[in-house]
Formats: C-alpha cells, sequence, structure tokens
C-alpha cells in the first residue's frame, strides 16, 4: 500500500481572525490540520510609542502607556511613573502608594477576567464565561471611572503619586466589591475546572518546560503556571507591596490549563491585597508636586513591575532634558509571545488557538 | 358551500377539517384535484411550521442565550425583542451576496438551497396527531437517516466551492465527522425500531402509547447516545467544529454573506427542530402525554416536546466549551459505537425473550429496571476510562507564601 501523501498548505491566523486578541497574526503551514511551522508576523499595531515618547516631556507621555496594554492601562501607567520617579529621584507619599497599590490589584483583576474569559472562548465556549467575567470586569472599570472619569485608558498616576485622591462614593463600591468577587471566583472555579471539555482541551497541551520558560525569559502566569514562583511584587518590591501578605499561586505542569487555574487564583490573591490595603489605606495627599516640565539629571533608570501579563519594565535615560532621551519598554507580551512558536508545532490548529490564548498577548503592548 | 360536520372545529386534530375538504372534494371533483390539493396542504402546513419555528428559534435562541450569559437579549425591536428575527432577515437580505472570485460559481450557489431541502423534509414523516401525518412512510426511520447525510454533502460542497482554506478544513471536518457519527446514530435509532418492530413512525408512537411507557424509559442508553451524536451531527457547540468560530473563522460558510449566510443558519436551526422533533417521536411519546392528549391538542403537545428538547441545545451552547475533532472523534469511535453495539445487543435479547417466550407486558417494567441500572454502569465506566487521565494532575494551584529570590552580584562587582 502507498502512504497517501498530502502537501502542506500554508494558512494565515490573522490579522483578521476571531482568536487573534487584536491584530496578530500567525503564519501556519499545516499538514491536514498539524501544524508544521509557524512564523509570527508583528507590527500591525505598531504607533511608533518609543520614539514618539522621545519628543514629549516626561508627564506627557503617560497617556502612551495606557494605549501599550490598553487592558491593564493602570499598570502601564505604574511602571512609567515608578522609572520616571527612580530617575528624577521623587519620593511618593504614603496615599499614594497605597492607592496605586489598589489601583494595580484591581486591573490585575480585570485583566485576568478578560484573559480567563477570552481563553474559554478559544476553547470554543459560546461567549458564556467571558460574559460571566465581563460582569465583573464592568464593576472594576466604574470604580476606574468614579476616580479619574476614564475606564479603559485611565492615565489615573503621575509622577510622584496619583492625579487625584478617590471619591468619597467609592469606598462602599470598593468594599461591596471585595465582599463579592471571591463568591464569584469560587463560582467560576466551580463552573469551569471540573467541566471535562475544559480539561480535555487544555490540559497537556501547549506544555511549556520550566527550563524553556527561563531561557526565553518568561514571565507572568506563564512563567508561574511552568511551577517557578517568580513575581516580581515578592521577589523585587515596589511601591508598598512589602507590607503585605498574599501567596503566588504556581501550576504543575505548564500547560494551558495551569495558565488558567493561576490566572484565577491571582484574581483572588489580589483581592486579598486590595483588603488589606483598604484597611492600612492612610491619609494625607496622594502626590507630590512635581515641575509640569520635569527635567531629571542626566541618567537612566530601570524600573519594573509585575503587570498581569508579566514582568513589565521601564528603562528611561534622561541627558537633562525635558523629555527622556531614550524611552524604551520591557513588554511581557512580547517576550512571553516567543514561546508560542515552540509550543504551537505539532499541535493541532485548534491547540495552536488555544495555546496562544492561554499566553494571553496583548498586541498593543507587543507593538508598541 | 362545503357541508362541515359536527367535529370541524375540533382542533385537538387539525385532520379534521382538512378531512372534510377531502371529502367534498372526492365528491366534486376529479381523483387529481384531491391528490394535488391534499400535497399543498400538507407541504404548507409543514412549511410555515419551519419558517415561524426558524424565525421563533432564532429569538429563543438568543433571549435564552442572553438570559444564560447574565444579559438580557435583544429587547429593542417589537415586545420582547419579538421582532429581532424580522429585522435580522432584513438586514441580511439588504447585505450585499459576495463571491470570491475563484471559487467554483455553480456550486458555490447551490449549498444553501441543498442544505435546506432535507432540512424541511424531515418534517413530512413526523406524526403530529393520530391522523396528522403528511406522508405515512412505512420506513420513516430509514428516510430520517438518508436525509441527515444530505445535509453533510450540501455542507462539503459549500467546503469546497469557496476555495477557501478554512472552508476547506471545515468541510473536511464535517466529512470527518459524519462518517464517524453516522453510526452510533443509526445503530441508536435501531434500539426503538428492534422494541417496537416497524420503521413507520406512527407506528412506534403508537406502541409507546399503547403501553404507556415512553421508549425512553426503556431505552435509556440510545436516548443519550442520539443525543450526543445528533448535537454532533447538528454542529452546535460542543461539537461545532465545521463552523468553530475561534478556529478556523466560521468554517464551511466563511465565504458567504447575506442570505446565503442566513440560510445556513436558518438550516441550523430548522435542524435542531427536526432533530427534537426525532427524539421526542421516537423515545419521547410523540403527540402522547399519558392521557393528557385526549385533552390538549395532541399537535401542541409534540410541538412543546420539540420545544422543550430544542431548549436542552440551546443550554448545551450556552454552557460546553467545544472539542477537538480528534477528541470528537474518539469520542464517536471509542465510547459511542461500542456503547452502541452493546446496547443492540441488550435490546435484542430483550424483545427475543419478550417475542418467544410470549412474556406478559409485565416484563416491560423489569426491562426498565434492567436497561437503566446497565446504562449507568456503561456510561459510567466508559466516562471513568476517557475521563481519568485529566484527573492525574490537581486541578488547583500550589501556593507559595515566600519566594527565593537568586543573589545577584552587587552593582558594579560586575565591573571587576
Amino acid at each position: 500500500m502507498t502512504e497517501l501523501h498530502t502537501p502542506p498548505y500554508v494558512v494565515n491566523i490573522g490579522p483578521q481572525h476571531p482568536s487573534t486578541h487584536g491584530v496578530f497574526r500567525l503564519k501556519v503551514t499545516l499538514d491536514g490540520e498539524r501544524i508544521i511551522d509557524a512564523e509570527m508576523v508583528l507590527g500591525y499595531l505598531h504607533r511608533s510609542m518609543e520614539k514618539l515618547a522621545e519628543e514629549r516631556t516626561f508627564t506627557q507621555n503617560i497617556p502612551f502607556t495606557d494605549r501599550m496594554d490598553y487592558l491593564a492601562a493602570m499598570t502601564g501607567n505604574l511602571a512609567y511613573c515608578l522609572a520616571a520617579e527612580k530617575l528624577a529621584g521623587i519620593e511618593v507619599p504614603e496615599r499614594g502608594s497605597y492607592l496605586r497599590v489598589i489601583f494595580a490589584e484591581l486591573q490585575r483583576i480585570a485583566s485576568h477576567c478578560m484573559a480567563n474569559g477570552t481563553f474559554v472562548n478559544d476553547c470554543g465556549a459560546w461567549q458564556t464565561p467571558l460574559m460571566y467575567m465581563f460582569r465583573d470586569r464592568e464593576k472594576i472599570l466604574d470604580l476606574f471611572e468614579m476616580t479619574c472619569g476614564a475606564r479603559l485608558t485611565t492615565n489615573y498616576m503621575r509622577i510622584g503619586g496619583v492625579a487625584f485622591d478617590v471619591p468619597d462614593e467609592w469606598y462602599p463600591a470598593i468594599k461591596a466589591l471585595v465582599a463579592e468577587l471571591p463568591d464569584r471566583i469560587a463560582e467560576y472555579e466551580e463552573l469551569l475546572l471540573d467541566s471535562e471539555i475544559l480539561l480535555a482541551r487544555s490540559r497537556d497541551i501547549g506544555v511549556l518546560k520550566p527550563e524553556a520558560a527561563i531561557n526565553a525569559s518568561t514571565s507572568g502566569p506563564l512563567l508561574r503556571g511552568c511551577g517557578i514562583a517568580w513575581d516580581v511584587r515578592k521577589a523585587d518590591p515596589y511601591c508598598v507591596y512589602d507590607r503585605f501578605d498574599f501567596d503566588i499561586p504556581v501550576g504543575h505542569n505548564g500547560d494551558c490549563f495551569d495558565r488558567f487555574i493561576v490566572r484565577l487564583e491571582e484574581m483572588r490573591q489580589s483581592l486579598r491585597i486590595v483588603g488589606q490595603a483598604l484597611t492600612h489605606l492612610p491619609g494625607g495627599p496622594v502626590s507630590t508636586p512635581v515641575p509640569l516640565a520635569l527635567r531629571p539629571e542626566p541618567g537612566e533608570a530601570y524600573a519594573r513591575i509585575e503587570s498581569p501579563k508579566g514582568e513589565l519594565g521601564f528603562y528611561l535615560v534622561s541627558d537633562g532634558g525635558p523629555t527622556p532621551y531614550r524611552f524604551h519598554v520591557r513588554s511581557p507580551s512580547y517576550i512571553n509571545l516567543s514561546v508560542l512558536k515552540d509550543l504551537t508545532v505539532g499541535l493541532s490548529i485548534a491547540d495552536a488557538i488555544v495555546t496562544l490564548g492561554s499566553l494571553d498577548i496583548n498586541v498593543g503592548e507587543i507593538d508598541r | 358551500m362545503i357541508p362541515f360536520l359536527d367535529a370541524w372545529y375540533d382542533l385537538r386534530s387539525l385532520a379534521n377539517p382538512v378531512r372534510e375538504l377531502y371529502d367534498w372534494l372526492r365528491d366534486n371533483t376529479a381523483d387529481e384535484v384531491v391528490y394535488v390539493v391534499s400535497a399543498v396542504i400538507g407541504a404548507v402546513a409543514i412549511l410555515t411550521f419551519v419558517g415561524l419555528g426558524a424565525l421563533a428559534n432564532v429569538w429563543l435562541e438568543r433571549r435564552i442565550i442572553g438570559r444564560i450569559q447574565v444579559r438580557r437579549g435583544p429587547n429593542r425591536v417589537g415586545p420582547f425583542g419579538l421582532l429581532q428575527p424580522v429585522a435580522d432577515a432584513i438586514k441580511l437580505i439588504q447585505k450585499e451576496v459576495l463571491q470570491p472570485r475563484a471559487s467554483d460559481a455553480k456550486l458555490f450557489n447551490l449549498p444553501p438551497i441543498l442544505v435546506f431541502i432535507p432540512a424541511m423534509l424531515t418534517f413530512a414523516v413526523f406524526a403530529w396527531a393520530p391522523d396528522m401525518v403528511y406522508a405515512n412512510l412505512n420506513v420513516g426511520v430509514l428516510y430520517l437517516l438518508a436525509l441527515s447525510s444530505i445535509t453533510s454533502l450540501a455542507i462539503f460542497i459549500a467546503g469546497w466551492a469557496s476555495n477557501n482554506k478554512y472552508a476547506l478544513l471545515g468541510a473536511m471536518r464535517v466529512i470527518a465527522m459524519a462518517v464517524s457519527y453516522e453510526i452510533p446514530l443509526v445503530l441508536a435509532l435501531l434500539s426503538p425500531v428492534l422494541f417496537v418492530g416497524s420503521m413507520n413512525i406512527p407506528t412506534i408512537v403508537d406502541w409507546q402509547r399503547h403501553y404507556d411507557v415512553w421508549l425512553a424509559f426503556l431505552l435509556p442508553m440510545p436516548v443519550l447516545i442520539y443525543a450526543v451524536a445528533a448535537t454532533a451531527e447538528l454542529n452546535r457547540t460542543p461539537a461545532d467544529i465545521a463552523e468553530a468560530e475561534s478556529e478556523i473563522i466560521a468554517g464551511f460558510h466563511t465565504e458567504y454573506s447575506g442570505m446565503k449566510f442566513g440560510l445556513f443558519y436558518a438550516v441550523e436551526l430548522v435542524n435542531s427542530l427536526a432533530v427534537s422533533g426525532i427524539m421526542a417521536s421516537l423515545f419521547f411519546g410523540g403527540y402522547s402525554l399519558y392521557g393528557l392528549d385526549e385533552w390538549l391538542p395532541p399537535w401542541l403537545i409534540f410541538i412543546g416536546k420539540i420545544y422543550f428538547f430544542y431548549f436542552g441545545l440551546i443550554w448545551l451552547r450556552g454552557t460546553l466549551p467545544r472539542l477537538r475533532i480528534d477528541q470528537l472523534m474518539a469520542l464517536a469511535w471509542k465510547m459511542l459505537i461500542p456503547l452502541a453495539l452493546i446496547n443492540i445487543c441488550i435490546v435484542a435479547t430483550e424483545v427475543l425473550l419478550w417475542r418467544e417466550l410470549e412474556l406478559t407486558d409485565w416484563v416491560l417494567a423489569a426491562y426498565i429496571a434492567i436497561n437503566a441500572v446497565l446504562t449507568v454502569f456503561f456510561i459510567g465506566a466508559f466516562f471513568r476510562l476517557i475521563t481519568a487521565r485529566f484527573y492525574r494532575l490537581p486541578r488547583r494551584v500550589r501556593l507559595v507564601h515566600d519566594i527565593s529570590v537568586p543573589s545577584l552580584p552587587a552593582p558594579g562587582a560586575a565591573a571587576q
């Protein structure tokens, strides 16, 4: 019997595809449904932010950081402000730091809601988990709106603190949220983690070995899913994270399911941090006055935080002028994405989509 | 003026007024007219049900899925959004019908029509009431199975003619799935046929009414097998791999737009009704409802049952993720087909004992108990076998409180 020969063919997944989470393009060579080669094509959302930032003052650059990871604008703000403060040697008041932590953690929950919802969507659910998680994300976005008027591109943090203090109606709203969300997360675990179909689709799919994860310099839930306990909040505490008691969830196997459950648990841990920060929220000013045209001493600074997607770092160089001489972003999505080819080659299309979904990339942050 | 009998207004069977008309026509016109008129009346009735059913299903599907997804669903067009399907249809008709230049023009236009015909023909053999049967086929079940294969062929043509790689992937998946799922489907439907000893659907319904027991209680295993296999054949989640929005965009109908897409969409909804109808007729007593059919119009009971199962399909779509194609195949070949074969052996033995030993009808009660136990045992065993590997690793994360940070060299140390 002669062997049946099927020629490989190329399929473009994206840039316009329901599951590429933005305008990301994956060029796959298929043998039947099996992927034998994958090539990532980036740059569809390139807005030249790093170069544009060199023409704007330090304060004017904050809105750019909203639009990098537009699903986690607060953490983008925070990382940039920390770098600029490090560069200019500015101290942030207690209350400012606490508010930063609260909003960064709320943003993490909102981003993980989105990531987990779209992940189950990629596994083929008919939008239902996404809608459930959007319900919770909406409440967090309402809190953002109450505080700074914006829901998505918040532009809330400032060099030296945060832009506004929280309004009075914010306190009951966030207390209600902190009381309610753990039940919701327990509900998601009950509904999703016992689902045989979800297990069949994500268990042992897209397994990332711990060594490979470290070699590729991945971070965030992708790295923790492999079983490596690494979190910038604990390893290199910024703001006031060293004052809070929280745990780092790690996975067992490094597969898509592990990344999913790590994100679910991180939502719960973030709520713990928010609860503690609310209890100990000090009074006082929320920011240090900083000149509008900030002129840091010539030098360089790198600040990193644990953004929802991983380690987000900003590298700033000042030549003494009002604008950064160099503005570079270490975006976690871009670096986490680099393992995609190794993960997907050999899988079927359906698994590749699930794997891509489990990486939780944001193209705004990749292309910048 | 047509002389009506006293019973014509008895809406428990819509056949009454129609029979009046036939009798009058037979007395007053040629035989050909009777044939043509009876054919037209039945066809119009079925088309009306299918057409209105498709519209109602659009609304139901969107409303119920909306409720499942903690949102309201369409509620702007008309009261409770009831006119939403009409608005959808108008939108689809207005849209430009695009046709890829590289597509096979003739074949490309064929499937939207070809796919609709078997969907509507299915309803011809259903028994809506004791004497409301459009086509009283003695091979009704075989006819249903034959029709369900045509749909797969039409979908394959659509995928092939589009000349699109996603459509082709969808088409290949459809063929692979049709080949696999046809077998458990046929074997599952064979059980009621064996038990009743007829392929005629009104006979099967009558049998259930006569013995006062739904075949679903007697044969729980084929009910479950049929439910899974039919969901797979229907292309709905959790088995919508031929469309698989998150993977291959829209699968076989990626290139179809406007009303051509609308037809595919409508067919899916009509086919869901057809599958629910088969389920209701063969396993759940058709129009009978334990004596209640004396009071309620039987056709209303039948439609109610159809929509009961249709609700189940919507519920499944709203809650379950999708299986991968090879997992779906494995489910068919490794679980459903062996189960269906085991089931056929059990059913055949039981029927043989009942007929040959001329047991009393009370043996049915024993069969219900035996089959329930066997179903739980076999399905449980297969399910455990298939899902065992998922529980190898814990499904909850490990929590780490303190992390060890490797000590970095002091700043400037590297320079030395």
